[in-house]
């Protein structure tokens, strides 16, 4: 191939004398041009093969053991509630019983820690059955008018929910107007767990995205009430049960966080949790869970990573295995030019 | 030049012609002939001559000469651009998507819908008008060329070629095109002929006899313009190159017209000093613009194959849109009147929602899906490919190794879309004068008195002397046929640097020729230098160099410069003979009316001596009569007949003591033709004087008799002379093949293309032609088709006075017969390597290309290892090109480099123009140019191979990651309740075709390698993957589409099920949509990313940073964007640092994801490459171990064995030629065992 190159350029000097009026059409010579820049060429042999099956499965297998075993440490506490903390005079009907302002929400349910939850330990509320990504909810809001005064009236995206009695809304659209409302207090052995409700919400929505001169206003004031109220006193920077809900979660079920335990949980501690059910699931037929739970490296409960990765992980070894096998009992040597497509259409007469 | 003017205008050539100057009969007598009342419709026009400002109104106003091949204008620019961007169904689907982002149903923002359309768009439509801006250039220097114009009162002046008008006189001088139609009026000879080279129109390359009426002959000088007028009556523009009908009014008389005094647009005057003529057509009315098709828009074979796949796409999308819609619309009616959260009360006048009409809030839906999924149809494709193919173009042009220094030009891809078909080409049709041969005949051997001189060989022997020493030299027959004895001589298995030839000449490998001479590559010192009055018979050898110098029809011209004569001839072969004569000092210098001068030189005396020989007649050649004969009288007053003429002619013509050296001569002719050069055979006849005169006057006779008999009767006296011949000897000239022709066709044969010469010249040469470029051999059999016996028929017919259409269904049903019969004995050949020749005539041809014959001929020239048309007009090019297009519906290439490959050229799939010296027509007309018919090797074989794999690669790509990404889009969606939302941020969406994922995809197109340019060349076979179209057939298509879904599925269910509910970090936080979003998107880079590094095997400094760069972009990206105000990024801000980053869950999802989709492409190229390797494979295995330096013998004879069965080249001659003696071999052992056993042979034994 070098040959090529030097006659080439050979022929330049050769030439030099009669075309030098033409040369103004000659291509100039660059590696580039001439598509010969230096290149890597790897080839896939079966070493690279093996190699490669081999360490994605090492890799892999400890990385799923790992996550298992984080997830293992985890200890979650799940709490359907939403049927249970329904008086049994309304089980046939509960949509008046949620819908009606009048009755008694408070519901008591016991909890027993099956294993120990070193602090803090995350309260989640779950709901089911809720789309909180459904394209009507998730546009309907809006985020100038959250972040400045400046933008009060800016609710164009809020509709329907933008404004009440003539005047906006804030924090307007559907999103905030359904802001979840139940209520959790939790004691053990009749003494209080504190539950912080502060830093749930991310710190840079916080002091970003919700301004902190920015003050709910006309909320709630509509002819439909929607779910929790705010505290108009309160700016929105401060609203974290806010903030968080103004996540819109990516499915129908989603957990939030509703505030964080900051002492241990023993073994058997009865904890008991005295709930305000007041957010209406029982329109759509969702549930509402209570969740207590601790978390590791790899956040709450979550088999499935760490099944995931021993999947592939062993799937890359029982391959690498396989290659092995292949490899010794069918080996092909590389570059065997046998396997040239002319040499393997006349296999059958040796030469 | 004035002077050699003035000695042609003594000439009379007619008296000395005699066939090719026959004045129409009819025209004298102007009230007889009934041709003069033309019929009326499409005969209706009228130019009156020199008043061109007649034509200036009604009705006679007539299209200017101004021509314009261009495809707009400035008006029609923006309208039809656009229609034709819109034609393509996908750019229409965006349009309309576009369109309705304005509206509330579009999921997405206006500006991402159509900021990329107006880019798409405009882009296409820039290069475009780029292309179509060279194409008006290109006119304009047309159209701006000077003619000589008569101005009026006898006065000439320049004048702009699209300012003539029709009835202009044009005086149009030595080696000028003509401007327009035009009517002879006169020449610089006396009686009004001139010669015309019609090359551009017709391909063929000797000179034509035009002649004007006797009646215009006094306009002799631009003073008798003054008061010309006259009155042409003729036909309507047609594209019929041929025939003409007309004619002329002048001073009260009906002259009528024949074609022969018109001249044709784009033809030259040759050796003539210069005409006057009237204009009859101009600019688009001239029977060459008439024959110009509109240039095609072509499309490659892949490009049309991925508007199926845009079909598919488009069918996925619209089920997916589909379901989706009809999910949204089950959800509204049954479940979202119970989510008070949405508040579906209150949707007020917006239908999207409605409750109460579920059905048309589903159809509302239906267009937002279509737009969402808008992803699965890549918009980004079309830019993606343009700007790959155009810098593949880039590269083409840039290809230092399809340079050509001698002419400063480098191959040019004109059109750039068709690249990729470059390397799927099955069937090159190709012109021969000019594209297969310079058109330059050089006098290399000849044979006298039954010795052969000239010890030069052609480049057939040298290059097959080459290849036979190398078979020597490398071993076992089997493994021998090595190919590379074209580039260094011995292949690395061995050399031998001087190799013996057959006949016992010793060729050397002529790396540096003796200075050259134009035409003349003879050397033997036998003959050179007077040295030939030593050989055995010098009188022979005298009389020889004699016939060469005086059997011509040709003019002499003196070279100021080096004082020696060049020589116009007719025909090359004739120029040849000239030069030949010359140096072997019989040099012709001067012709009169009646005389040739020849001044001779002895060795024995310094100064030359001039001798006349006075030309009592010229019986020229024809392709009939193949020979051509002078009668001379000499100084001695003999007078001699010298005839020159294919061999065959003259051997039946000699006497029966002219046969002295037949058998020799014969040999050596048989000789020279194997060796690929075009023979002719010499021979005199003395005359006695009282023999001549009788003749003569017989001749007379024939000469001026009137009626349709003359021809006959002139041949019939002809023949009359023409025998009794005395054999002198034989030429051999070498029709001078273009550089490195043999070698190219050779490799193109094992690269597995077909190729079909199709050539305006005769029968004879181009079989020659054949020859020398291997297309034929020697035991092949030739099946040769045309019209033998037409004349008969004719002149029966004419006896018979039976219609024209009898003889033409007669001829017709010969012509069937002929190719049955051929056909049938094709099928009956039992020998697998017996490999025969399809040669058709022209004429043959009208009837083969007929609807309810050419399946037939088709299959028949499939059946043929090569195919050689002659004698066929540019239209037959074009037609036979679309019959072998459509009939065999595989990818043909046409190459050629006059006008008169133009047709073909537009109508073949590629069309590759010569930008030789010729006009620039084909170049015009042409997708890519190259200024050496060997380049073609490199375009094919080299980056047709590239840019086909790259291109399909690319696309397959392509689809790949459009539906990986698409379908995550409609998996979310599904978990929205149908309702439109998209997971990722809208930037994303924009970005990802845009910027993300383009780059590598682009740098696949373009600098994807499977194996360097010089693996490429050294084993044609691997083209082969291209026409067998391996790597874009719909199971690889669906293969990379199944891998689509595949990703698509891992990357959304797998985030989905790590990022279910709970806690993704450490902190306690649960995702939200932005997260998952997010996370997901990251994790479809990272794995078409990737992919693409899979996919690649040839990484330079650019695709690594591409590539890299692509991933590093995204996380770049996501921090800047994160970084920007919260009302721009929305809940995206500060994603990564905050939320992402920190987690380990983000990064471990990203490397598992991107593991999961890439495994089963990796299982599939690990298990293909272990156990099912294709070629390029196994080839970049031996180059990754220098396993080819190792072993270079391995290497040599798989090079050698990397090509298709092929039946032309040279290496299948060589092939042939081992057949050859190992049957000869064989025949004598299996005769010895029949003489052994007794019993005949069973069959078997053969």
């Amino acid at each position: 191939m070098n040959s090529k190159g030097a006659s080439t350029s050979g022929g330049d000097g050769t030439r030099d004398s009669s075309a030098p009026r033409r040369n103004s059409k000659k291509p100039k010579y660059s590696k580039f041009t001439q598509q010969e820049l230096p290149a890597c060429k790897p080839i896939l042999t079966p070493a690279w093969i093996i190699t490669s099956f081999a360490l994605v499965g090492l890799v892999f297998v400890p990385i799923g053991l790992a996550s298992l075993s984080a997830s293992e440490q985890v200890v979650e506490i799940v709490d359907r509630y939403d049927i249970d903390c329904i008086p049994e005079q309304f089980q046939k009907n509960q949509l008046a019983y949620i819908q009606n302002s009048e009755t008694n929400k408070t519901c008591t349910r016991n909890l027993i820690v099956p294993k120990k939850m070193n602090s803090p330990v995350y309260v989640y509320y779950q709901l089911d059955n809720f789309y909180q990504n459904h394209r009507r909810y998730v546009k309907s809001r809006s985020d100038k008018q959250l972040r400045s005064t400046a933008y009060e009236q800016v609710t164009d995206s809020c509709k329907p929910e933008d404004k009440a009695n003539g005047s906006a809304i804030v924090p307007c659209g559907l999103i905030a107007w359904s802001l979840f409302n139940d209520t959790y207090k939790f004691s053990l052995d009749s003494k209080v767990l504190e539950v912080n409700k502060k830093n749930i919400a991310w710190k840079s929505d916080q002091d970003h995205k919700f301004g902190s001169d920015v003050y709910p206003k006309n909320f709630q004031s509509g002819e439909l009430i929607g779910g929790a109220k705010l505290n108009a006193s309160i700016p929105l920077s401060e609203q974290e049960d806010l903030i968080v809900w103004m996540r819109t979660a990516a499915l129908p079920t989603f957990r939030k966080l509703y505030g964080k335990i900051e002492v241990d949980l023993e073994l058997n501690d009865k904890i008991t949790v005295v709930i305000q059910n007041n957010y209406n699931t029982y329109g759509f037929g969702g549930k509402k869970k209570l969740v207590l739970s601790t978390t590791t490296w790899i956040g709450g409960k979550n088999d499935f990573l760490g099944v995931a990765y021993l999947t592939v992980g062993g799937m890359c070894l029982f391959l690498a295995i396989c290659f092995v096998l292949l490899y010794v009992f069918k080996p092909r040597t590389l570059g065997d030019p046998s396997y040239l497509s002319w040499n393997r259409n006349a296999a059958g007469h040796p030469s | 030049m004035a002077r050699t003017g003035r000695i042609r205008e003594k000439l009379r050539w007619s008296k000395i012609y005699t066939f090719s100057c026959i004045r129409p009969t009819g025209s004298m007598t102007a009230d007889a002939s009934p041709s003069l009342s033309l019929p009326g419709p499409g005969h209706s026009r009228v130019v009156r001559c020199n008043q061109p400002h007649a034509h200036r109104r009604n009705p006679l106003n007539y299209p200017s000469n101004y021509i314009s091949t261009t495809k707009y204008n400035i008006v029609t620019f923006l309208p039809k651009a656009i229609f034709e961007q819109f034609r393509r169904v996908a750019n229409l689907y965006f349009l309309l998507a576009a369109c309705l982002s304005v509206t509330s149903i579009s999921p997405f923002s206006p500006v991402s819908m159509i900021a990329p359309l107006a880019f798409v768009v405009g882009l296409s439509m820039a290069k475009e008008a780029l292309e179509d801006w060279r194409r008006f250039v290109q006119d304009m220097k047309v159209n701006i060329r000077k003619a000589i114009v008569h101005k009026g009162n006898g006065r000439f002046g320049n004048k702009f070629w699209h300012k003539i008008r029709v009835g202009d006189v044009v005086k149009v001088e030595k080696n000028q095109f003509f401007p327009a139609d035009l009517l002879l009026l006169s020449s610089s000879y006396e009686d009004g002929i001139c010669y015309v080279e019609t090359m551009n129109l017709d391909g063929e390359t000797n000179l034509k006899v035009k002649r004007s009426l006797e009646v215009t002959l006094p306009l002799e000088d631009d003073q008798s313009f003054n008061d010309f007028s006259a009155t042409i009556q003729c036909e309507d523009p047609n594209s019929s190159l041929y025939t003409f009908v007309g004619n002329l009014e002048y001073e009260r008389q009906v002259y009528a017209l024949d074609p022969s005094q018109i001249l044709l647009r784009d033809s030259k005057l040759r050796n003539t000093s210069y005409i006057y003529g009237v204009v009859i057509f101009t600019g688009h009315d001239t029977k060459v613009m008439q024959n110009a098709t509109e240039s095609p828009s072509k499309r490659s074979r892949i490009e049309k194959k991925m508007d199926y796949i845009i079909y598919i796409l488009f069918t996925v999308l619209v089920l997916v849109s589909l379901i989706s819609s009809i999910g949204f619309a089950v959800k509204t009616k049954f479940e979202m009147p119970e989510w008070w959260y949405l508040q579906p009360q209150r949707v007020g006048d917006s239908h999207l929602y409605n409750l109460s009409t579920p059905g048309l809030s589903g159809i509302f839906h239906l267009v937002t899906a279509l737009i969402l999924y808008g992803y699965l149809i890549p918009i980004s494709l079309y830019v993606s490919i343009e700007v790959v193919k155009v810098l593949q173009a880039m590269f083409i042009n840039q290809d230092l190794q399809m340079y050509d220094e001698e002419t400063g030009n480098p191959a040019q891809a004109r059109t750039s879309n068709l690249n990729e078909e470059l390397g799927q080409v099955d069937t090159i049709l190709s012109d021969k004068t000019g594209t297969l041969t310079c058109n330059q005949m050089d006098f290399l051997k000849c044979s006298i008195a039954g010795f052969s001189y000239g010890l030069r060989s052609s480049e057939v022997e040298i290059a097959a002397a080459k290849q036979i020493a190398s078979e020597e030299s490398g071993g076992s027959v089997q493994n021998g046929s090595g190919i590379d004895y074209w580039e260094n001589g011995g292949s690395s298995c061995g050399s031998s640097p001087e190799i013996k030839l057959e006949g016992g000449i010793t060729c050397k490998i002529e790396k540096a020729r003796k200075p050259m001479i134009k035409g003349f590559s003879f050397e033997d010192d036998r003959l050179m230098q007077g040295n030939w009055l030593s050989e055995p018979d010098p009188d022979v050898i005298l009389l020889f160099f004699r016939i060469l110098a005086v059997c011509h029809t040709a003019i002499p011209e003196l070279d100021e410069e080096t004082g020696s004569f060049t020589y116009e001839a007719e025909s090359p072969d004739e120029g040849a003979f000239l030069v030949a004569a010359r140096e072997f000092g019989f040099e012709f210098c001067r012709r009169t009316q009646t005389s040739v001068f020849v001044r001779e030189r002895y060795p024995s005396s310094a100064d030359p001596i001039e001798r006349e020989f006075k030309i009592l007649n010229l019986l020229e050649f024809n392709s009939k009569r193949k020979r051509m004969s002078v009668v001379i009288r000499d100084e001695n007053g003999q007078v001699l007949l010298l005839c020159k003429g294919a061999d065959s002619i003259i051997f039946d013509r000699l006497s029966k003591n002219g046969r002295m050296y037949e058998v020799d001569t014969s040999k050596h002719l048989n000789e020279y033709g194997e060796a690929g050069l075009r023979t002719l055979a010499l021979a005199y006849r003395k005359l006695e004087e009282s023999e001549y005169s009788t003749w003569n006057t017989d001749f007379l006779k024939a000469k001026t008799a009137i009626g349709p008999d003359r021809e006959a009767q002139l041949e019939q006296a002809s023949d009359m002379i023409e025998k009794e011949l005395i054999l002198v000897g034989a030429t051999a000239v070498e029709d001078k093949l273009q550089k490195g022709v043999p070698q190219c066709i050779d490799k193109l044969a094992q690269a597995g293309l077909k190729i079909w010469v199709l050539t305006g010249d005769k029968m004879e040469t181009a079989i020659n032609i054949g020859f020398s470029c291997s297309l034929l051999r020697q035991g092949m059999k030739q099946i040769c088709i045309s019209p033998v016996n037409k004349d008969l028929i004719t002149q029966d017919a004419n006896k018979a006075l039976v219609l024209s259409l009898v003889t033409e269904q007669a001829v017709k049903e010969d012509i069937q017969k002929q190719i049955t019969n051929a056909s049938q004995m094709i099928k009956l050949e039992t020998d697998p390597h017996a490999a025969s020749a399809l040669i058709i005539d022209g004429k043959a041809l009208t009837y083969a290309l007929e609807e309810d014959m050419k399946q037939q001929f088709l299959s028949l020239a499939v059946d043929c290892a090569s195919v050689i048309c002659c004698r066929v007009s540019p239209k037959q090019k074009a037609l036979v090109t679309r019959l072998v297009k459509e009939g065999t519906g595989k990818v043909t290439l046409a190459i050629g480099d006059g006008a008169n490959d133009v047709g073909m050229i537009q109508e073949a799939d590629i069309g590759v123009g010569i930008s030789g010296v010729e006009g620039m027509q084909a170049v015009m007309a042409s997708d890519f140019s190259i200024s050496q018919f060997r380049y073609l090797e490199r375009l094919l074989v080299v980056h047709g191979h590239w840019c086909y794999k790259r291109i399909a690669q690319m696309i397959c790509y392509f689809f790949y990651k459009n539906i990986a990404f698409g379908l995550t889009l409609f998996y979310f969606e599904a978990y929205t309740g149908f309702s439109g939302q998209s997971v990722y941020d809208d930037w994303y969406m924009i970005l990802f075709n845009v910027i993300l994922t383009s780059l590598p995809v682009i740098s696949l197109g373009v600098f994807e390698q499977d194996v360097s340019s010089e693996v490429c060349l050294q084993f044609p076979a691997l083209y082969q993957q291209g026409p067998k179209n391996l790597f874009f057939d719909w199971y690889r298509i669906i293969g990379w589409m199944s891998n689509g879904l595949y990703s698509s599925l891992m990357i959304f269910f797998l985030n989905i099920g790590i990022f279910f509910t709970q806690a993704f970090r450490q902190g306690g936080q649960t995702a939200d949509m932005a997260a998952i979003g997010t996370t997901m998107f990251t994790c479809i880079i990272w794995a078409v990313n990737m992919q693409i590094s899979l996919t690649m095997c040839h990484f330079t400094w650019i695709q690594i940073v591409l590539v890299c760069g692509s991933i590093a972009t995204w996380y770049l990206f996501l921090l800047a964007y994160g970084e920007s105000s919260p009302l721009i990024s929305g809940n995206a801000f500060h994603i990564l640092v905050e939320a992402l980053a920190p987690s380990p869950v983000f990064w471990s999802v990203t490397l598992l994801v991107t593991a999961a989709c890439n495994l089963p492409y990796l299982i599939h190229i690990s298990y293909q490459r272990l156990y099912n390797p294709m070629d390029h494979h196994v080839i970049q295995e031996i180059k990754y171990y220098k396993k080819d330096v190792e072993d270079q013998c391995m290497w040599t004879r798989e090079r050698s064995k990397a090509r298709s069965a092929t039946k032309i080249g040279f290496t299948a001659r060589v092939d042939a030629k081992i057949r050859q003696l190992k049957g000869k071999l064989h025949m004598k052992v299996s005769s010895l065992s029949a003489q052994t056993v007794v019993l005949p042979p069973s069959p078997d034994v053969l």
